[in-house]
């Protein structure tokens, strides 16, 4: 639909085609959701710093914990998701699927990154020490961040993009069910340093501190989810604009007729 | 072990927040230069469907 006056110029101007390519690039909905997070995160910063107490046994480095746990979450909720996306896209055969698969991946490693570099800054304070090796909880996310780190070298020495996709989805979906089976190792295991903050009871926190720590949740999955649409958009772009590009080269060199429009799917990479 | 003091776990907190809003800052980085190539590459098939319309008439 977008691309209609590439195919029929006569019948648009340019400058319509500016509005209608704009649209593409920022994604419907893109603006409002980005201002939702932005809005979002300010309020959890001014939760975090003005609202919460501070931590009866930590003091204020607890303050970490509300940046350092949602992201951990919001993570590992993002590799169970590019799972299920793996499994659609097995399913339906829609390269869109395999995409997202992909886009909820790498913002998962991405935000991986940063939960084990706050997480070495809060084990630093507390504990003294970057990283301590007998604690379940830091190994296993580090276990379950190296292996989606391998998805990029899986992914990328497979040249044929059908047969990339197709193994690409394997693995979110067989690294998507270990997350779970992994997490709940982790809770059977014994002699837990980490508090648990999301059981049954909700935890130990105070009403402000759980207030907070929710906020914080719902800023970062907001922020993961435009990120993510962010990537999506652009990689859509991408590829609409080399399609375009070999369509008008292809017809100003008399080769084949463009397709109907009908049949350029919008559909990202 | 004892809650550390504001002046030093303060460090810690605007280390880790700072680490946070340094990543956000690369990414969406790399994002607007990514951004700025299709926009480039745009104003170029812009240009060539121009040329194209005016050698339709």
């Amino acid at each position: 639909m977008i691309w209609c006056s590439a195919f029929w110029p006569t019948r648009y101007s340019t400058s319509s085609w500016r509005i209608d390519l704009e649209s593409t690039l920022f994604g419907r909905g893109l603006k409002p959701l980005a201002v939702a997070t932005t809005v979002l995160l300010a309020t959890t910063l001014a939760l975090v710093f003005f609202y919460a107490p501070n931590d009866a046994d930590q003091g204020f480095i607890q303050k970490i914990f509300y940046i350092h746990v949602p992201l951990a979450i919001v993570a590992l909720f993002g590799f169970v998701a590019a799972g299920v996306m793996g499994a659609m896209h097995l399913r339906t055969r829609d390269d869109s699927w395999d995409a997202r698969s992909y886009v909820a991946i790498h913002m998962g490693v991405i935000f991986g990154v940063a939960v084990l570099a706050t997480g070495a800054i809060w084990a630093k304070g507390s504990w003294g020490k970057w990283w301590v090796w007998d604690e379940p909880t830091l190994v296993s996310f580090l276990i379950v961040f190296l292996l989606y780190v391998t998805y990029y070298p899986l992914r990328y020495s497979i040249e044929d993009p059908q047969r990339r996709a197709r193994y690409a989805s394997v693995f979110a979906i067989t690294a998507g069910a270990f997350v779970p089976i992994n997490f709940i190792a982790v809770r059977l295991a014994e002699n837990l340093v980490h508090p648990r903050v999301l059981n049954q009871t909700a935890g130990d926190m105070p009403g402000e501190m759980r207030l907070t720590f929710l906020v914080a949740l719902a800023g970062i999955a907001l922020l993961y989810v435009t990120l993510m649409k962010l990537e999506l958009t652009s990689k859509n772009a991408r590829r609409q604009l080399r399609r375009l590009r070999m369509l008008l080269e292809d017809e100003r060199t008399g080769g084949a007729a463009p397709p109907p429009v009908a049949t350029v799917p919008a559909k990202p990479v | 072990m004892p809650a550390l003091p504001l002046d030093e776990g303060g460090k810690y907190v605007a280390g880790a927040y700072g680490v946070f809003v340094t990543l956000l800052l690369v990414y969406v980085s790399i994002m607007g230069m990514k951004l700025q190539r299709i926009e480039r590459e745009i104003q170029e098939l812009i240009e060539l469907a121009q040329r194209r319309l005016k050698e339709h008439g």
